[in-house]
């Protein structure tokens, strides 16, 4: 089905998040997005989708206008979307939740009667669970989308449940698909066996709309893209384009995509985990014998796919997790501490969902610059707050950090996700810490906000500070870690250089290789400065799924 | 990337089932050490006829002491039983039916035995316990089918009350007790439109509008009841009843006949509301859909569910099976109006849906219990046995404090209950 | 300028279900409902416009009340059968019982004209004291149950058991008043120190489990209600536990005068020293709140769990500290009644305190400064009702019929706003916000 958007404008307020924006995607066709997180790809979507009305423009399908004013309509026009954040029901089955909103229903009589239709009464109607498990079997056959119609969602994994949200859309006879941010949570893997299920479709005559930031996925899988930024279509490629000309077409100058660094000092251990091990909520272990040490000076990368237990384990190291094995900070040991203790013992946390749990949205600026400190002296004496103090340090802080904000009085959950996270980092790095714990510190943020965050991750370890970053995007990991830590499936399967080659390192995350690589001796005695050559440990080969 | 609002605690699977095992044998013990041997000697005489009634069953008599001592040993067994064998969920939730059955068997066997007062009227009791677990489940149902779609409803006093006023008035004024119940159904609804419409469309919290609900209720029924009921009982507060109507055939099984099919239309009403709600929720596709509502809005919103109605309709129409429970205080047993007087009914069917897990049959056993526990203090202190009332009175309350706190299982309400649904 | 890359909500954390809306940014957009911001119930109450929308409730709740005390009087709905031919007799009769009633609430509750004038001709001064006198002493214990709920709130939690912490400190500032003996001014002392430590075990117990089985503490409270309510007339019913000698009703014995609270010219109702308590403790309660390390993290674990624990602050340790002190203010209320007036204690004493305290917190935005002045209306409005139901015949109930309605339009601006077309002030917009369900 052809599908052309017409000068699709959107305002939120005095905000264009979609400026006439033009598209056109023939039959057959991949068409990926690329833009920048804000750029305006989902709001875009979310008016196809009938989730947003826009302010202008039209939408046609296969030349007819149509009006999509609910997600309703959009279904019956047969546009199907796969969100980023998945729209099912975690207590339902599969086959409830790819069926729900067109639920095959029978009459009163059991089925070996036959259909006799009793009490039709409207929107009501008894279940028929068969038919429903039927109908998911058949689509999952045919389009190899490998399901349990019976099993609960919220015990598959992610890629399964991708997979669940796909069928939901073929279901209801989506001839445009649209998905968007699919692969933020598969693994390399997965995301080849996704692009193999897409082709499958496009070679039915769908379209397919596929949202991403990813330049070289983007230009793996698409037939043709087109760039977004600040709400307007800004060019239209083939992907035989290159990375640096998308690139800049995304942000709209030319792009460093590596912070320049010296080379790092690493000087004795500051940090040392050995053997750590989260238990997950079920009894499954999230963590699994973990070990590493990070020294004075050094940035320790841990590359990963989100979900193999990187969470868990930053938190372990917080003592936001109950979790065995050890965590010893310059000599101290900080196993049982609580996470007070290990912020006042010279940990800086950086966590990785800043406007959970990094700041209090309705608190201050101010407020927020003193959240693990506010019963310290200068900001307290005894129980009494000194709020004067408190005020003064905080102007000073957002001027350091360029923190854009009318006052240090306004709440921080009305600044930009930049300026939030340059709050956190003000707190995290403003104070004196030996080591720093930083998760996905520059996740929804502009390409100005990320450089800056860089930077004073940098600058920490000149200044001597053992770090620990986590992140899920590469680009990140090798911008920044002077060593990098492969986690897959709990585990540290791998210890690599940063010269390592991103299709080697990729299959790493994916849990494939995992031979020739450096792997960490265990270090049992923590302040040691001679680099031990004992045997490799904990990187073995995980098991396939 | 969880919000750690609660912290991670290790998996308590494997002490539960030790947990079970020993309250069972402790149980069992009480039943032995205590109903046993502290009975007094003589027999517990159970009545399971009301006298005068055909056919007239014979009052079992036991040993009162000799009946706890096997109920004991029962228990025990059942005790050891649970700790060693990994029974399924059915096995699980039977042992512990039948050890809570001993109990309470020992428990009566050592109020009556030997009493001089009289035989243990079982079906007073049981019947006892229906009646009054009526306003408890139908205000739980009533909870429910709002908190299913994701709306709390902490006003289920506030509507118990208001229905039973207006249908008090209404069936004073029109002679009409049908007319009543009609009306005490409808003055539910409106409650319910209140509480849907300022929850939905102004986003107010939940919990205190509920709680403001029930004040208005209160307040605008004494209001009334002082300024209009009082000085005009004739008119406005005469007391009309139904009558209560024996089910032809059921209701001549004994014991079973006259507990189950002898009531006023109230009771059948609920039986048929269970059945309804329960059916409807979760093997309809109306259920599947407010569920998905209550659970994921957004989910149910994107395959083009009508979020918003469906929170209305469902909060409307818990409101009328409150305003039905309400109608039963008044034209379904005193027929007067007096202040406060669905006096925490409310908050006991809130108890009742929360410890029933949500669901149409929990709740009906929760509030079975509650009931049971009530009628059993009654029966109790009519047979002069020296068990303090408090303790009876309180074990509903205790009982669901030890459910919510976790102890038997995580309660886990819908996921989006009392989260407004907007849509930009 | 770097808000132009935040168009779009900075995505949740790519996890597998959340019930984000979709597409809409944080800030506020012209008409219609506004996105949810925050999680906390105090923003409901503390943006913009406070005052008029708290005055125009107040409005609309006494139009609300007019309109009952009018429909329900039998002269006015008669005046209105002759409407057709009479309608000046319909609308005077309509607008003299409602100037009767509100201004008989008025005279009960602030001043009446009569005492003024009165006192010119050689009356009593303190008699124009009076019925201010009697607002300070009704608002007395909502002041300190209202306390009790907005510290509990303020921290994140809705305290609905107030009733039953008042109990705790009731029986234990009872039994201190009747069972021991001491010099004056220390048996005050000492029953006021332990009706505080009574209400504040109820409320360690709730904020214990809370904390160590996440339970949700609306039910625990309520279920702590009914536990304590049957609590209290279990001791008063038994004449070896608290039953007053030669007693069969269920009620305390008399506390001695030595524990009695003073008060200020005249016998209660007269406003004594429990109003001074009740200030007392809402100044402590704010420097509490405002000004200390432990409101810091009061406030923080109310606004965002999951921060605080990310910045190493005790939630649990907060949650209990919080309800202990919240038990302890209701214990405090259950004081003033208690050693406030001369009668004893009873099954039902515990009256509406505890729903009041509710109501009185909310209206008062959750401020300690807030609760006082919500508690002085409410105060007077229940002083005035006593006066005007014995002047003109209308049941005292009205005035908690328009109690709960100011607060109930307080929560929800949106309708007030619609009601009179008001422009949304800046700042964030008074959102009505919602509660995090039962899931905490």
């Amino acid at each position: 089905m052809k599908l052309e958007l017409r000068g699709i404008t959107k305002r939120f307020g005095s905000l264009v998040a979609n400026d006439h924006i033009d598209l056109v995607v023939q039959p057959g066709e991949i068409r990926a997005l690329l833009g920048e997180n804000g750029a305006g790809k989902t709001t875009l979507m979310n008016v196809l989708y009938g989730l947003i009305q826009p302010d202008e423009g039209e939408i046609l399908l296969d030349d007819q206008q149509v009006n999509i004013h609910t997600p309703a309509d959009a279904i019956r026009a047969k546009v199907g979307m796969v969100h980023q954040h998945f729209m099912l029901v975690p207590v339902f089955t599969v086959a409830e939740n790819v069926t729900l909103g067109a639920e095959p229903v029978r009459g009163l009589a059991t089925p070996a009667i036959g259909r006799v239709r009793s009490f039709r009464l409207p929107s009501l109607g008894l279940l028929d669970r068969r038919r429903a498990r039927r109908e998911v079997r058949e689509l999952s056959e045919r389009f190899g989308l490998r399901v349990d119609p019976d099993a609960m969602v919220e015990d598959l994994p992610v890629g399964v449940q991708q997979r669940v949200e796909i069928i939901k859309a073929l279901l209801r006879d989506a001839r445009v698909l649209v998905l968007d941010e699919p692969t933020a949570v598969l693994t390399p893997g997965e995301t080849e066996d996704l692009f193999r299920i897409m082709r499958e479709l496009r070679a039915g005559g769908r379209s397919i709309i596929f949202i991403s930031h990813k330049l070289k996925e983007v230009q793996a899988i698409a037939d043709n893209i087109t760039v977004i930024r600040r709400g307007q279509v800004v060019g239209e490629r083939p992907p035989s384009t290159s990375s640096t000309e998308l690139a800049s077409l995304m942000v709209g100058r030319s792009v460093q995509l590596r912070v320049s660094k010296e080379a790092a000092q690493p000087a004795e251990v500051v940090l040392d985990v050995q053997h750590l091990s989260v238990h997950g909520e079920r009894g499954e272990q999230s963590v699994r014998d973990v070990s590493f040490q990070v020294r004075a000076g050094e940035i320790l990368g841990v590359a990963g796919v989100q979900g193999n237990g990187q969470t868990e384990l930053c938190e372990a190291l917080m003592g936001l997790r109950p979790a065995t094995g050890s965590v010893h900070l310059d000599g101290t040991n900080l196993s049982h501490a609580s996470t007070r203790d290990r912020l006042r013992a010279g940990i800086g946390y950086v966590p990785e969902d800043r406007s959970e749990d990094g700041l209090v949205g309705d608190f201050s600026v101010a407020d927020n610059l003193i959240l693990d400190v506010y019963d310290q002296p200068p900001y307290a004496s005894g129980i009494s707050l000194n709020l004067a103090a408190i005020r003064k340090s905080a102007t000073a802080r957002v001027q350091e950090y360029d923190v854009r904000t009318t006052s240090v009085l306004t709440p921080a959950g009305t600044l930009s996700g930049g300026n939030q996270q340059k709050v956190v980092v003000a707190r995290e790095m403003g104070r004196d810490v030996k080591a720093l714990i930083v998760s996905q510190p520059t996740r929804g943020l502009d390409v100005g906000s990320i450089e800056f965050v860089h930077k004073r991750v940098v600058a920490q370890r000149d200044a001597g500070a053992a770090v620990l970053i986590v992140s899920s995007e590469l680009d990140e990991i090798y911008a920044l870690a002077d060593r990098i830590a492969v986690m897959y499936e709990g585990q540290i399967v791998a210890f690599v250089p940063p010269t390592i080659e991103e299709q080697e390192l990729g299959l790493l995350m994916a849990g494939g290789g995992g031979a020739a690589t450096d792997a960490e001796p265990p270090d049992t005695e923590p302040p040691d400065t001679e680099p031990p050559d004992d045997a490799p440990a904990a990187a073995q080969e995980p098991e396939q799924p | 990337m969880t919000a750690l609002a609660t912290p991670v605690r290790a998996p308590v699977t494997i002490s539960r089932r030790y947990l079970a095992a020993g309250t069972f044998i402790g149980l069992g013990l009480i039943d032995i050490f205590v109903f046993g041997l502290l009975a007094h000697s003589g027999d517990a005489v159970f009545a399971l006829s009301l006298p005068g009634a055909s056919p007239h069953l014979p009052s079992i008599h036991v040993p009162g002491a000799l009946l706890a001592y096997l109920l004991g040993v029962i228990s025990i067994g059942l005790g050891v039983l649970r700790a060693v064998v990994d029974l399924p969920r059915w096995g699980k939730r039977l042992t512990l039916a039948i050890v809570l059955l001993c109990f309470l068997l020992s428990l009566l066997a050592w109020a009556d035995a030997g009493n001089v007062v009289g035989p243990l009227q079982v079906i007073d009791l049981l019947q006892g316990t229906l009646t009054a677990s009526i306003p408890l489940v139908l205000g739980a149902l009533a909870g429910l089918m709002g908190e299913r779609a994701g709306v709390i409803n902490i006003a289920i006093e506030g509507q118990l009350l208001t229905g039973a006023f207006v249908a008090a008035a209404v069936a004073s004024v029109t002679g009409g007790v049908w007319l009543g119940l009609i009306g005490g159904s409808l003055a539910g609804g409106l409650v319910g439109a209140l509480l849907a419409i300022f929850a939905i469309m102004f986003l107010v919290d939940q919990i205190i509008l509920g709680v403001v609900l029930n004040v208005v209720a209160l307040g605008l029924t004494n209001y009334l009841y002082d300024r209009v009921m009082i000085p005009y009982a004739n008119t406005f507060n005469s007391g009309n009843t139904f009558s209560t109507i024996k089910i032809p055939v059921l209701s001549s099984i004994p014991i079973i006949g006259p507990v189950f099919f002898d009531a006023n239309i109230f009771l059948y009403i609920t039986y048929a509301l269970i059945l309804v709600v329960q059916i409807g929720l979760f093997r309809t596709r109306w259920g599947l859909r407010v569920r998905a509502v209550g659970e994921h809005p957004v989910a149910a919103d994107t395959v083009g569910i009508r979020v918003l109605w469906t929170r209305y309709r469902n909060v409307i129409l818990g409101g009328m099976i409150a305003g039905i429970g309400g109608a039963y205080l008044t034209v379904g047993s005193v027929g007067f109006f007096t202040s406060d007087i669905s006096s925490g009914f409310g908050f006991i069917a809130l108890a009742a849906m929360i410890f029933g897990r949500w669901t149409p049959l929990g709740s009906v056993a929760a509030a079975l219990l509650f009931g049971f526990s009530y009628q059993l203090q009654t029966e109790l202190s009519v047979l002069r046995v020296p068990v303090s009332s408090f303790i009876l009175l309180m074990a509903p309350y205790v009982a669901t404090i030890i459910a919510v706190a976790g102890l038997v299982g995580r309660v886990r309400p819908p996921a989006a209950d009392g989260k407004p649904y907007v849509r930009a | 300028m770097s808000d132009q890359h935040e168009a779009e909500p900075a995505a949740a954390p790519y996890s597998a279900t959340t019930t984000e809306d979709t597409g809409a940014p944080a800030s506020g957009e012209p008409g219609g409902r506004q996105p949810l911001t925050g999680r906390l119930i105090i923003q409901t109450f503390s943006e913009g416009n406070t005052v008029v929308i708290t005055i125009l409730a107040i409005f609309v709740a006494l139009l609300v009340g007019a309109i009952l005390i009018v429909a329900s009087d039998p002269v006015v709905l008669r005046a209105w059968d002759s409407f057709s031919y009479a309608p000046g007799t319909a609308l005077s009769a309509t607008w003299d019982s409602v100037a009767a009633a509100y201004s008989a609430l008025f005279e009960g509750s602030i001043f009446s004209p009569a005492t003024v004038a009165a006192a010119f001709h050689g009356g009593s001064i303190a008699a124009i004291f009076y019925p201010l006198s009697l607002t300070a002493f009704e608002a007395t214990p909502l002041i300190l149950t209202g306390l009790s709920v907005a510290v509990a709130f303020r921290a994140g939690m809705f305290n609905i058991g107030a009733a039953g912490q008042w109990i705790g400190g009731a029986l234990v500032a009872t039994w201190l008043g009747y069972a021991v003996n001491l010099p004056i001014v220390l048996h005050a002392i000492v029953c006021i120190i332990g009706a505080f430590i009574g209400g504040a075990i109820i409320g360690w117990i709730v904020g214990e489990i809370k904390a160590r089985t996440g339970a949700h503490e609306v039910i625990l409270t309520i279920m702590f209600n009914y536990i304590m309510y049957n609590l209290l007339t279990f001791m008063l019913s038994s004449q070896s536990l608290m039953q007053a000698p030669h007693q069969t009703n269920a009620v305390a014995p008399n506390i001695a005068s030595s524990a009695m609270l003073p008060h200020v010219g005249g016998p209660p109702p007269q406003v004594g020293v429990g109003f001074l308590i009740a200030l007392a403790a809402a100044a402590a309660t704010s420097w509490l709140l405002n000004r200390s390390t432990i409101g810091f993290q009061f406030r923080t674990v109310g606004a965002s769990p999951s921060a605080a624990r990310s910045a190493g602050i005790s939630v649990e340790r907060v949650w209990v500290l919080a309800f202990v002190i919240a038990g302890g203010l209701a214990g405090l209320s259950a004081t003033t009644i208690v050693q406030g007036q001369t009668a004893p204690l009873t099954f039902n004493s515990y009256g509406t305190y505890g729903f009041d305290g509710i109501t009185v917190a909310l209206l008062g935005r959750v401020r300690p400064l807030g609760v006082v002045l919500a508690g002085l209306l409410f105060g007077a409005l229940n002083a005035g009702g006593t006066v005007m139901e014995a002047a003109t015949g209308v049941p005292a109930d009205v005035t908690n019929v328009i109690e709960a309605i100011i607060v109930l339009l307080v929560a929800a601006p949106p309708l007030i706003r619609m009601l009179f077309r008001l422009r949304r002030s800046r700042g964030a917009g008074a959102q009505a916000v919602t509660s995090k369900g039962w899931s905490g």
